[in-house]
Protein backbone atom coordinates (compact mmCIF):
# COMPACT_ATOMS: atom_id res chain seq x y z
CA UNK A 1 0.00 0.00 0.00
CA UNK A 2 1.05 3.88 -0.67
CA UNK A 3 0.16 7.03 0.50
CA UNK A 4 -0.51 9.57 -1.82
CA UNK A 5 0.32 13.53 -0.77
CA UNK A 6 -0.93 15.57 -2.90
CA UNK A 7 -0.39 19.69 -1.95
CA UNK A 8 -2.50 21.53 -5.00
CA UNK A 9 -4.13 24.65 -5.76
CA UNK A 10 -7.59 25.38 -4.03
CA UNK A 11 -9.21 26.63 -7.47
CA UNK A 12 -8.15 23.04 -8.59
CA UNK A 13 -9.80 20.96 -6.03
CA UNK A 14 -13.20 20.52 -7.57
CA UNK A 15 -11.31 19.68 -11.36
CA UNK A 16 -8.74 17.11 -9.27
CA UNK A 17 -11.49 15.54 -7.19
CA UNK A 18 -13.73 14.81 -10.98
CA UNK A 19 -10.24 13.36 -12.20
CA UNK A 20 -10.33 11.20 -9.03
CA UNK A 21 -13.39 9.62 -8.73
CA UNK A 22 -13.66 9.33 -12.81
CA UNK A 23 -10.54 6.84 -12.11
CA UNK A 24 -12.55 5.06 -9.26
CA UNK A 25 -10.31 6.53 -6.45
CA UNK A 26 -13.19 6.66 -3.88
CA UNK A 27 -11.18 7.45 -0.56
CA UNK A 28 -9.58 11.10 0.08
CA UNK A 29 -8.68 12.80 2.89
CA UNK A 30 -8.30 16.85 2.11
CA UNK A 31 -7.33 19.42 4.02
CA UNK A 32 -7.10 23.54 3.30
CA UNK A 33 -2.86 24.19 4.19
CA UNK A 34 -0.77 27.06 3.63
CA UNK A 35 2.75 26.79 1.92
CA UNK A 36 5.26 28.13 0.66
CA UNK A 37 6.64 26.88 -2.89
CA UNK A 38 8.67 28.54 -6.08
CA UNK A 39 5.64 30.99 -6.94
CA UNK A 40 5.65 34.39 -7.08
CA UNK A 41 4.93 36.20 -3.89
CA UNK A 42 1.74 38.03 -3.62
CA UNK A 43 1.75 41.67 -2.42
CA UNK A 44 -0.92 42.93 -0.69
CA UNK A 45 -1.23 46.53 0.47
CA UNK A 46 -3.74 47.64 3.73
CA UNK A 47 -4.07 51.19 4.67
CA UNK A 48 -0.21 52.04 3.36
CA UNK A 49 0.87 48.71 5.12
CA UNK A 50 2.60 46.79 2.46
CA UNK A 51 2.97 43.16 2.91
CA UNK A 52 4.33 40.24 1.11
CA UNK A 53 2.40 37.16 1.57
CA UNK A 54 5.07 34.10 1.88
CA UNK A 55 2.61 31.35 2.50
CA UNK A 56 -0.18 30.55 -0.29
CA UNK A 57 -3.58 28.87 -0.15
CA UNK A 58 -2.87 25.47 -0.91
CA UNK A 59 -5.01 21.90 -0.48
CA UNK A 60 -3.37 19.01 0.54
CA UNK A 61 -4.74 15.30 0.01
CA UNK A 62 -4.01 12.03 1.34
CA UNK A 63 -5.51 8.83 -0.17
CA UNK A 64 -3.96 5.78 0.51
CA UNK A 65 -4.40 3.28 -2.04
CA UNK A 66 -3.33 -0.21 -3.09
CA UNK A 67 -0.22 -0.42 -4.93
CA UNK A 68 -1.73 -1.10 -8.31
CA UNK A 69 -3.52 2.08 -7.98
CA UNK A 70 -0.54 3.86 -7.31
CA UNK A 71 -0.26 4.94 -11.04
CA UNK A 72 -3.83 6.07 -12.21
CA UNK A 73 -4.50 8.00 -8.92
CA UNK A 74 -1.18 9.94 -9.36
CA UNK A 75 -2.04 10.49 -13.34
CA UNK A 76 -5.78 11.69 -11.81
CA UNK A 77 -3.70 14.26 -9.64
CA UNK A 78 -1.97 15.86 -12.41
CA UNK A 79 -4.60 16.21 -15.02
CA UNK A 80 -7.06 17.35 -12.73
CA UNK A 81 -4.25 19.79 -10.71
CA UNK A 82 -2.11 21.38 -14.04
CA UNK A 83 -2.32 24.69 -14.74
CA UNK A 84 1.16 25.06 -16.76
CA UNK A 85 1.82 27.67 -13.91
CA UNK A 86 4.53 27.89 -11.25
CA UNK A 87 2.86 26.88 -8.24
CA UNK A 88 0.54 23.75 -9.62
CA UNK A 89 1.87 22.01 -6.10
CA UNK A 90 3.46 18.65 -5.44
CA UNK A 91 2.82 14.62 -6.10
CA UNK A 92 4.20 12.89 -2.54
CA UNK A 93 4.09 8.34 -2.50
CA UNK A 94 5.36 6.92 -0.04
CA UNK A 95 4.83 3.19 1.92
CA UNK A 96 2.37 2.70 4.09
CA UNK A 97 3.23 -0.11 6.89
CA UNK A 98 -0.02 -0.97 7.80
CA UNK A 99 -4.01 0.14 7.06
CA UNK A 100 -6.94 -0.84 9.55
CA UNK A 101 -10.00 -0.20 8.63
CA UNK A 102 -11.82 0.61 11.44
CA UNK A 103 -15.37 -0.44 11.03
CA UNK A 104 -14.76 -4.01 10.31
CA UNK A 105 -11.39 -4.17 11.05
CA UNK A 106 -10.20 -5.70 8.04
CA UNK A 107 -6.12 -4.65 7.33
CA UNK A 108 -3.96 -3.34 4.70
CA UNK A 109 -5.18 -4.78 0.71
CA UNK A 110 -8.67 -4.80 2.15
CA UNK A 111 -8.74 -1.72 4.11
CA UNK A 112 -8.17 0.60 1.28
CA UNK A 113 -10.18 -1.41 -1.12
CA UNK A 114 -13.50 0.31 -2.02
CA UNK A 115 -16.57 -1.42 -0.19
CA UNK A 116 -18.84 -1.69 -3.48
CA UNK A 117 -21.86 0.01 -3.99
CA UNK A 118 -25.06 -0.75 -2.34
CA UNK A 119 -23.15 -3.34 0.60
CA UNK A 120 -24.56 -2.87 3.83
CA UNK A 121 -23.00 -0.24 6.24
CA UNK B 1 -40.44 75.57 0.65
CA UNK B 2 -41.81 73.01 3.48
CA UNK B 3 -40.26 73.16 5.98
CA UNK B 4 -41.52 69.04 7.02
CA UNK B 5 -40.20 68.21 3.40
CA UNK B 6 -36.97 69.58 3.20
CA UNK B 7 -37.02 67.44 6.85
CA UNK B 8 -38.32 64.37 5.35
CA UNK B 9 -36.19 64.50 2.14
CA UNK B 10 -32.96 65.25 3.79
CA UNK B 11 -33.94 61.84 5.77
CA UNK B 12 -34.99 60.18 2.63
CA UNK B 13 -31.37 60.78 0.79
CA UNK B 14 -29.86 59.46 3.15
CA UNK B 15 -31.83 56.27 3.51
CA UNK B 16 -31.41 55.65 -0.38
CA UNK B 17 -27.76 56.23 -0.12
CA UNK B 18 -27.68 53.64 2.94
CA UNK B 19 -28.87 51.14 -0.12
CA UNK B 20 -25.42 51.03 -2.04
CA UNK B 21 -23.37 49.47 0.81
CA UNK B 22 -26.63 47.24 1.48
CA UNK B 23 -26.69 46.11 -1.74
CA UNK B 24 -22.58 45.49 -1.14
CA UNK B 25 -23.83 43.29 1.71
CA UNK B 26 -26.29 41.17 -0.40
CA UNK B 27 -23.99 40.93 -3.23
CA UNK B 28 -20.98 39.97 -1.26
CA UNK B 29 -22.93 37.45 0.88
CA UNK B 30 -23.34 35.12 -2.49
CA UNK B 31 -19.88 34.91 -4.11
CA UNK B 32 -17.14 33.09 -3.06
CA UNK B 33 -14.86 33.66 0.04
CA UNK B 34 -12.05 34.59 -2.71
CA UNK B 35 -14.25 37.78 -4.95
CA UNK B 36 -15.77 39.51 -1.48
CA UNK B 37 -14.29 42.49 -1.35
CA UNK B 38 -13.99 42.86 -5.05
CA UNK B 39 -18.10 42.05 -5.19
CA UNK B 40 -18.65 44.63 -2.81
CA UNK B 41 -16.65 47.13 -3.68
CA UNK B 42 -18.20 47.39 -7.28
CA UNK B 43 -21.23 48.58 -5.15
CA UNK B 44 -19.14 51.66 -2.97
CA UNK B 45 -17.03 52.29 -5.92
CA UNK B 46 -20.09 53.36 -7.21
CA UNK B 47 -20.60 55.84 -5.22
CA UNK B 48 -17.50 57.41 -5.92
CA UNK B 49 -17.60 57.44 -9.92
CA UNK B 50 -21.30 57.43 -10.56
CA UNK B 51 -21.99 60.37 -8.03
CA UNK B 52 -19.26 62.42 -9.55
CA UNK B 53 -20.60 61.90 -13.04
CA UNK B 54 -24.66 62.77 -11.64
CA UNK B 55 -22.80 65.84 -10.41
CA UNK B 56 -20.80 66.63 -13.80
CA UNK B 57 -23.58 65.90 -16.61
CA UNK B 58 -25.46 63.40 -15.22
CA UNK B 59 -28.17 65.26 -13.36
CA UNK B 60 -28.34 68.24 -16.33
CA UNK B 61 -28.73 65.28 -18.73
CA UNK B 62 -31.84 63.85 -16.70
CA UNK B 63 -33.50 66.65 -14.85
CA UNK B 64 -32.97 70.10 -16.75
CA UNK B 65 -35.32 71.10 -19.16
CA UNK B 66 -34.48 69.85 -23.11
CA UNK B 67 -36.35 68.01 -25.89
CA UNK B 68 -38.71 64.81 -24.87
CA UNK B 69 -35.98 62.62 -25.16
CA UNK B 70 -33.08 63.93 -22.84
CA UNK B 71 -32.40 67.59 -20.64
CA UNK B 72 -30.04 69.78 -22.02
CA UNK B 73 -26.41 71.11 -20.71
CA UNK B 74 -27.77 74.06 -18.62
CA UNK B 75 -27.77 72.43 -14.68
CA UNK B 76 -24.41 70.59 -16.18
CA UNK B 77 -21.31 71.35 -13.19
CA UNK B 78 -24.54 71.97 -11.06
CA UNK B 79 -24.73 75.60 -12.76
CA UNK B 80 -28.39 76.99 -11.45
CA UNK B 81 -28.56 74.07 -8.57
CA UNK B 82 -29.03 76.33 -6.15
CA UNK B 83 -30.97 76.91 -2.61
CA UNK B 84 -33.94 78.08 -4.80
CA UNK B 85 -37.01 75.74 -4.37
CA UNK B 86 -37.62 72.65 -6.38
CA UNK B 87 -40.87 71.35 -5.31
CA UNK B 88 -41.22 72.41 -2.06
CA UNK B 89 -37.40 71.53 -1.18
CA UNK B 90 -34.30 73.17 -2.23
CA UNK B 91 -33.06 72.69 -5.58
CA UNK B 92 -29.64 70.88 -4.64
CA UNK B 93 -31.41 68.77 -2.01
CA UNK B 94 -33.39 67.33 -5.07
CA UNK B 95 -30.46 67.07 -7.13
CA UNK B 96 -28.40 64.83 -4.18
CA UNK B 97 -31.93 62.59 -3.61
CA UNK B 98 -32.36 61.93 -7.49
CA UNK B 99 -28.41 61.58 -7.82
CA UNK B 100 -28.35 58.46 -4.74
CA UNK B 101 -30.89 56.73 -7.70
CA UNK B 102 -28.55 56.88 -9.98
CA UNK B 103 -25.43 55.20 -7.91
CA UNK B 104 -27.69 52.51 -7.10
CA UNK B 105 -29.35 51.13 -10.48
CA UNK B 106 -25.52 51.56 -12.00
CA UNK B 107 -24.12 49.35 -8.83
CA UNK B 108 -27.24 46.55 -9.50
CA UNK B 109 -25.82 45.50 -12.69
CA UNK B 110 -22.13 44.62 -10.49
CA UNK B 111 -24.74 41.18 -9.77
CA UNK B 112 -24.43 40.28 -13.50
CA UNK B 113 -20.68 40.26 -14.30
CA UNK B 114 -19.18 39.25 -10.48
CA UNK B 115 -16.37 37.37 -10.36
CA UNK B 116 -14.70 37.64 -13.46
CA UNK B 117 -15.11 41.68 -14.98
CA UNK B 118 -11.76 43.74 -14.69
CA UNK B 119 -12.26 46.73 -12.07
CA UNK B 120 -10.92 49.26 -14.34
CA UNK B 121 -13.45 47.98 -17.38
CA UNK B 122 -15.89 48.03 -14.99
CA UNK B 123 -15.41 51.58 -13.32
CA UNK B 124 -15.26 52.88 -17.01
CA UNK B 125 -18.52 51.29 -18.15
CA UNK B 126 -20.76 52.54 -15.16
CA UNK B 127 -19.60 55.63 -15.37
CA UNK B 128 -20.51 56.12 -19.03
CA UNK B 129 -23.98 54.00 -18.24
CA UNK B 130 -24.76 56.46 -15.80
CA UNK B 131 -24.24 59.42 -18.07
CA UNK B 132 -25.26 57.66 -21.25
CA UNK B 133 -28.35 55.24 -20.22
CA UNK B 134 -29.55 56.21 -16.88
CA UNK B 135 -30.27 60.07 -17.19
CA UNK B 136 -32.05 59.83 -20.24
CA UNK B 137 -34.23 57.02 -19.21
CA UNK B 138 -34.82 59.37 -16.11
CA UNK B 139 -35.73 62.05 -18.03
CA UNK B 140 -38.45 59.74 -20.24
CA UNK B 141 -40.13 59.53 -16.77
CA UNK B 142 -39.29 61.96 -14.05
CA UNK B 143 -37.97 64.82 -16.25
CA UNK B 144 -40.68 66.09 -18.62
CA UNK B 145 -40.21 63.77 -21.44
CA UNK B 146 -41.89 61.81 -23.67
CA UNK B 147 -42.97 58.34 -21.47
CA UNK B 148 -44.33 61.22 -19.03
CA UNK B 149 -46.05 62.86 -21.58
CA UNK B 150 -47.57 59.92 -22.50
CA UNK B 151 -48.74 59.15 -18.60
CA UNK B 152 -46.80 56.18 -18.22
CA UNK B 153 -46.86 55.42 -13.90
CA UNK B 154 -43.33 55.15 -12.41
CA UNK B 155 -43.72 56.28 -8.69
CA UNK B 156 -40.12 55.09 -7.64
CA UNK B 157 -38.48 53.40 -10.43
CA UNK B 158 -39.65 50.68 -11.51
CA UNK B 159 -38.78 51.33 -15.16
CA UNK B 160 -36.30 53.86 -14.53
CA UNK B 161 -34.10 52.07 -12.03
CA UNK B 162 -35.08 48.61 -12.03
CA UNK B 163 -36.06 47.10 -15.60
CA UNK B 164 -33.35 49.34 -17.02
CA UNK B 165 -30.66 47.97 -14.30
CA UNK B 166 -31.91 44.27 -15.28
CA UNK B 167 -32.08 44.65 -19.03
CA UNK B 168 -28.00 46.09 -18.65
CA UNK B 169 -27.24 42.97 -16.37
CA UNK B 170 -28.60 40.68 -19.01
CA UNK B 171 -26.44 42.49 -21.86
CA UNK B 172 -23.58 42.76 -19.67
CA UNK B 173 -23.83 39.05 -18.79
CA UNK B 174 -24.07 37.85 -22.36
CA UNK B 175 -21.50 40.03 -23.26
CA UNK B 176 -19.10 39.16 -20.90
CA UNK B 177 -19.68 35.60 -21.26
CA UNK B 178 -19.43 33.07 -17.94
CA UNK B 179 -17.18 32.38 -15.10
CA UNK B 180 -14.87 29.59 -16.50
CA UNK B 181 -15.87 27.49 -14.20
CA UNK B 182 -19.68 28.17 -14.83
CA UNK B 183 -22.03 24.80 -14.77
CA UNK B 184 -18.62 22.68 -14.05
CA UNK B 185 -18.47 23.99 -10.74
CA UNK B 186 -21.21 24.93 -8.00
CA UNK B 187 -20.64 28.14 -6.70
CA UNK B 188 -21.74 28.67 -3.36
CA UNK B 189 -22.59 31.74 -1.35
CA UNK B 190 -19.59 32.39 1.37
CA UNK B 191 -21.92 34.42 3.95
CA UNK B 192 -25.74 34.09 3.95
CA UNK B 193 -25.94 36.23 7.18
CA UNK B 194 -24.21 39.12 5.40
CA UNK B 195 -26.76 38.77 1.93
CA UNK B 196 -29.95 38.49 5.03
CA UNK B 197 -28.00 41.52 6.13
CA UNK B 198 -28.09 43.71 3.21
CA UNK B 199 -31.54 42.48 1.97
CA UNK B 200 -32.69 43.96 5.89
CA UNK B 201 -30.68 46.95 4.68
CA UNK B 202 -32.20 47.27 1.28
CA UNK B 203 -35.80 47.64 3.07
CA UNK B 204 -34.48 50.32 5.04
CA UNK B 205 -33.38 52.63 3.02
CA UNK B 206 -36.22 51.72 0.55
CA UNK B 207 -38.66 53.27 2.39
CA UNK B 208 -36.73 56.48 1.32
CA UNK B 209 -36.76 55.47 -2.41
CA UNK B 210 -40.53 54.96 -2.39
CA UNK B 211 -41.88 56.94 0.06
CA UNK B 212 -39.09 59.56 -0.91
CA UNK B 213 -39.94 59.74 -3.77
CA UNK B 214 -43.33 61.32 -3.03
CA UNK B 215 -40.88 63.85 -2.69
CA UNK B 216 -43.01 65.91 0.35
CA UNK B 217 -43.37 64.74 3.68
CA UNK B 218 -47.43 63.88 2.51
CA UNK B 219 -50.04 61.43 2.33
CA UNK B 220 -48.62 59.96 -0.91
CA UNK B 221 -45.33 59.59 0.76
CA UNK B 222 -47.27 57.76 3.68
CA UNK B 223 -49.09 55.32 1.12
CA UNK B 224 -45.70 55.13 -0.18
CA UNK B 225 -44.20 53.83 2.92
CA UNK B 226 -47.34 51.73 3.31
CA UNK B 227 -47.33 50.05 0.51
CA UNK B 228 -43.51 49.62 0.71
CA UNK B 229 -43.80 47.72 4.09
CA UNK B 230 -46.64 45.63 3.20
CA UNK B 231 -45.73 44.14 -0.56
CA UNK B 232 -42.42 42.43 0.09
CA UNK B 233 -44.56 40.58 3.03
CA UNK B 234 -46.66 39.18 0.54
CA UNK B 235 -43.68 38.01 -1.92
CA UNK B 236 -42.10 36.41 1.05
CA UNK B 237 -45.02 34.55 2.40
CA UNK B 238 -45.64 33.28 -1.07
CA UNK B 239 -42.40 32.23 -1.64
CA UNK B 240 -41.54 30.43 1.38
CA UNK B 241 -44.78 28.40 0.17
CA UNK B 242 -43.08 27.51 -3.29
CA UNK B 243 -40.18 27.00 -1.08
CA UNK B 244 -42.20 24.78 0.88
CA UNK B 245 -44.21 22.97 -2.14
CA UNK B 246 -40.91 22.33 -3.69
CA UNK B 247 -38.42 20.69 -1.70
CA UNK B 248 -40.30 20.89 1.82
CA UNK B 249 -37.41 23.47 3.40
CA UNK B 250 -37.42 27.33 3.34
CA UNK B 251 -34.04 28.94 2.27
CA UNK B 252 -32.74 31.67 3.88
CA UNK B 253 -30.84 32.87 0.62
CA UNK B 254 -34.35 32.74 -1.01
CA UNK B 255 -36.17 34.83 1.71
CA UNK B 256 -33.26 37.73 1.39
CA UNK B 257 -34.46 37.60 -2.60
CA UNK B 258 -37.98 37.61 -2.12
CA UNK B 259 -37.76 40.53 -0.05
CA UNK B 260 -35.70 42.46 -2.97
CA UNK B 261 -38.41 40.73 -5.44
CA UNK B 262 -41.23 42.41 -3.63
CA UNK B 263 -39.37 45.71 -3.08
CA UNK B 264 -38.63 45.98 -6.70
CA UNK B 265 -42.03 44.97 -7.79
CA UNK B 266 -44.32 47.99 -5.60
CA UNK B 267 -41.98 50.69 -6.41
CA UNK B 268 -43.34 51.74 -9.76
CA UNK B 269 -46.78 51.29 -7.95
CA UNK B 270 -45.77 52.66 -4.32
CA UNK B 271 -47.82 55.84 -4.67
CA UNK B 272 -50.52 54.77 -6.89
CA UNK B 273 -52.12 51.60 -5.34
CA UNK B 274 -54.23 50.83 -2.23
CA UNK B 275 -52.66 48.93 0.50
CA UNK B 276 -54.44 45.65 -0.47
CA UNK B 277 -53.30 45.89 -3.84
CA UNK B 278 -49.83 46.37 -2.68
CA UNK B 279 -49.63 42.73 -0.97
CA UNK B 280 -51.45 40.98 -3.94
CA UNK B 281 -49.06 42.97 -6.11
CA UNK B 282 -46.35 41.91 -3.67
CA UNK B 283 -47.67 37.79 -3.41
CA UNK B 284 -48.10 37.48 -7.79
CA UNK B 285 -44.71 38.95 -8.10
CA UNK B 286 -43.08 36.10 -6.37
CA UNK B 287 -43.94 33.52 -9.01
CA UNK B 288 -42.03 34.65 -12.03
CA UNK B 289 -39.05 35.54 -10.40
CA UNK B 290 -39.14 31.90 -8.22
CA UNK B 291 -39.09 30.13 -11.66
CA UNK B 292 -36.94 32.42 -13.66
CA UNK B 293 -34.53 31.64 -11.04
CA UNK B 294 -34.78 28.30 -11.41
CA UNK B 295 -34.43 28.33 -14.84
CA UNK B 296 -32.19 30.73 -15.45
CA UNK B 297 -29.38 28.00 -13.40
CA UNK B 298 -30.25 25.41 -16.32
CA UNK B 299 -28.98 27.53 -19.12
CA UNK B 300 -25.81 29.11 -20.59
CA UNK B 301 -26.30 32.57 -18.84
CA UNK B 302 -24.06 33.41 -16.27
CA UNK B 303 -25.84 36.24 -14.53
CA UNK B 304 -24.72 35.59 -11.73
CA UNK B 305 -26.29 37.09 -8.87
CA UNK B 306 -29.83 36.87 -10.89
CA UNK B 307 -29.88 40.62 -11.40
CA UNK B 308 -32.28 39.68 -14.60
CA UNK B 309 -34.72 37.51 -12.33
CA UNK B 310 -35.02 39.88 -9.35
CA UNK B 311 -34.77 43.63 -10.82
CA UNK B 312 -35.47 43.12 -14.35
CA UNK B 313 -39.07 40.73 -14.16
CA UNK B 314 -39.48 42.16 -10.97
CA UNK B 315 -39.59 45.36 -12.28
CA UNK B 316 -41.39 44.79 -15.29
CA UNK B 317 -44.06 42.64 -12.97
CA UNK B 318 -44.12 45.93 -11.07
CA UNK B 319 -44.48 47.80 -13.65
CA UNK B 320 -47.61 46.34 -15.64
CA UNK B 321 -49.60 45.64 -12.24
CA UNK B 322 -49.36 49.49 -11.63
CA UNK B 323 -51.17 49.38 -15.11
CA UNK B 324 -53.62 47.03 -13.04
CA UNK B 325 -53.56 48.26 -9.59
CA UNK B 326 -53.57 51.82 -9.65
CA UNK B 327 -56.52 53.07 -8.24
CA UNK B 328 -57.92 57.07 -8.51
CA UNK B 329 -59.29 56.71 -4.91
CA UNK B 330 -55.68 56.60 -3.37
CA UNK B 331 -53.79 58.36 -6.17
CA UNK B 332 -56.05 61.65 -7.59
CA UNK B 333 -54.83 61.44 -10.85
CA UNK B 334 -55.18 57.62 -12.54
CA UNK B 335 -56.76 54.35 -12.37
CA UNK B 336 -55.99 50.85 -14.18
CA UNK B 337 -57.35 47.91 -15.64
CA UNK B 338 -59.08 46.86 -12.47
CA UNK B 339 -60.61 50.14 -12.10
CA UNK B 340 -61.95 50.62 -15.23
CA UNK B 341 -58.90 51.78 -17.03
CA UNK B 342 -57.30 49.54 -19.80
CA UNK B 343 -55.44 51.56 -21.86
CA UNK B 344 -53.49 52.18 -18.45
CA UNK B 345 -51.71 48.52 -19.00
CA UNK B 346 -50.74 49.45 -22.80
CA UNK B 347 -48.95 52.58 -21.71
CA UNK B 348 -47.08 50.50 -18.88
CA UNK B 349 -46.24 48.29 -21.30
CA UNK B 350 -44.75 50.96 -23.95
CA UNK B 351 -42.53 52.43 -20.97
CA UNK B 352 -41.03 49.01 -19.98
CA UNK B 353 -40.12 48.12 -23.86
CA UNK B 354 -39.04 51.14 -24.17
CA UNK B 355 -36.70 50.97 -21.86
CA UNK B 356 -35.73 47.36 -22.45
CA UNK B 357 -34.84 48.43 -25.92
CA UNK B 358 -33.12 51.50 -25.09
CA UNK B 359 -30.81 49.54 -22.02
CA UNK B 360 -30.13 46.78 -24.14
CA UNK B 361 -28.75 49.05 -27.30
CA UNK B 362 -27.13 51.48 -24.98
CA UNK B 363 -25.36 49.15 -22.50
CA UNK B 364 -24.22 46.87 -25.42
CA UNK B 365 -22.52 49.63 -27.36
CA UNK B 366 -20.77 50.73 -24.12
CA UNK B 367 -19.68 47.82 -23.63
CA UNK B 368 -17.97 47.17 -27.06
CA UNK B 369 -16.68 50.61 -26.42
CA UNK B 370 -15.03 49.93 -23.19
CA UNK B 371 -13.35 46.85 -24.59
CA UNK B 372 -11.75 48.73 -26.94
CA UNK B 373 -9.57 50.81 -24.08
CA UNK B 374 -9.29 47.60 -21.71
CA UNK B 375 -9.94 44.12 -21.38
CA UNK B 376 -13.48 44.13 -19.95
CA UNK B 377 -12.75 40.55 -18.01
CA UNK B 378 -10.09 39.32 -15.93
CA UNK B 379 -7.49 37.05 -16.89
CA UNK B 380 -8.35 33.49 -16.20
CA UNK B 381 -5.68 33.02 -13.43
CA UNK B 382 -6.70 36.43 -11.53
CA UNK B 383 -10.21 34.73 -11.90
CA UNK B 384 -8.55 31.62 -10.47
CA UNK B 385 -6.79 32.86 -8.04
CA UNK B 386 -10.09 35.42 -6.43
CA UNK B 387 -10.43 38.75 -7.68
CA UNK B 388 -9.92 40.28 -4.45
CA UNK B 389 -5.82 39.59 -4.41
CA UNK B 390 -5.65 39.87 -8.23
CA UNK B 391 -7.56 43.50 -8.76
CA UNK B 392 -7.04 44.94 -5.32
CA UNK B 393 -4.08 43.17 -3.64
CA UNK B 394 -6.50 42.60 -0.43
CA UNK B 395 -8.36 39.93 0.84
CA UNK B 396 -11.63 39.61 2.98
CA UNK B 397 -10.14 37.24 5.54
CA UNK B 398 -6.90 37.60 5.42
CA UNK B 399 -4.94 35.17 8.30
CA UNK B 400 -1.75 37.31 8.49
CA UNK B 401 0.52 34.40 8.41
CA UNK B 402 3.08 34.44 6.51
CA UNK B 403 2.51 37.95 5.77
CA UNK B 404 6.13 39.63 5.67
CA UNK B 405 6.29 43.76 5.94
CA UNK B 406 7.62 45.64 3.13
CA UNK B 407 9.41 48.64 4.32
CA UNK B 408 9.79 51.25 2.19
CA UNK B 409 13.59 51.37 2.26
CA UNK B 410 14.20 48.11 1.55
CA UNK B 411 13.40 46.02 -1.26
CA UNK B 412 12.82 42.18 -0.52
CA UNK B 413 13.37 39.62 -2.55
CA UNK B 414 12.30 36.15 -1.37
CA UNK B 415 11.59 34.82 1.70
CA UNK B 416 14.57 33.40 2.78
CA UNK B 417 16.28 36.27 2.77
CA UNK B 418 14.03 38.13 4.57
CA UNK B 419 14.07 35.64 7.36
CA UNK B 420 18.37 35.66 7.34
CA UNK B 421 18.28 39.83 7.27
CA UNK B 422 15.32 39.71 10.08
CA UNK B 423 17.65 37.24 12.08
CA UNK B 424 20.38 39.51 11.98
CA UNK B 425 22.83 38.67 9.16
CA UNK B 426 22.33 41.57 7.24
Amino acid sequence: MKLVIAVVRPDRLGAVLEELFRSEVQGVTINRVQGHGGERDQVETYRGTTVKMELSEKVRLEIGVSDHFVEPTVQAILRGARTGEVGDGKIFVVPVEKVFRIRTGEEDQAAVTPVTVGAPG
Amino acid sequence: MNQADVAWMLVATALVLLMTPALAFFYGGLVRSKNALNTMMMSFVALGVVGIMWALVGYSLAFAPGGALVGNLSRALLRNVGLEPQGSIPHVLFMSYQGTFAIITAALISGAIVERMRFSAYMLFIALWAVVVYAPVAHWVWGGGWLAGLGALDFAGGTVVHVNAGVAALVAAMVLGPRKDFARQAFLPHNVPFTLLGAGLLWFGWFGFNAGSALAASPSAALAFTTTFLAPMGTLVVWTLLDITRNQRVTAVGGATAIVVGLVAITPAAGFISPMSAIALGAIAAVPSYYALLWRVRTRLDDSLDVVAAHGLGGTVGALLTGVFAEKAWNTTTDGLLFGNPAQLGIQAIAVLAAVVYSGAGTFALLKLVALVVPLRAQATEEGLGMDVSQHGEEAYAEGEGAILVLPDRVLSTGASVLATEGGHA
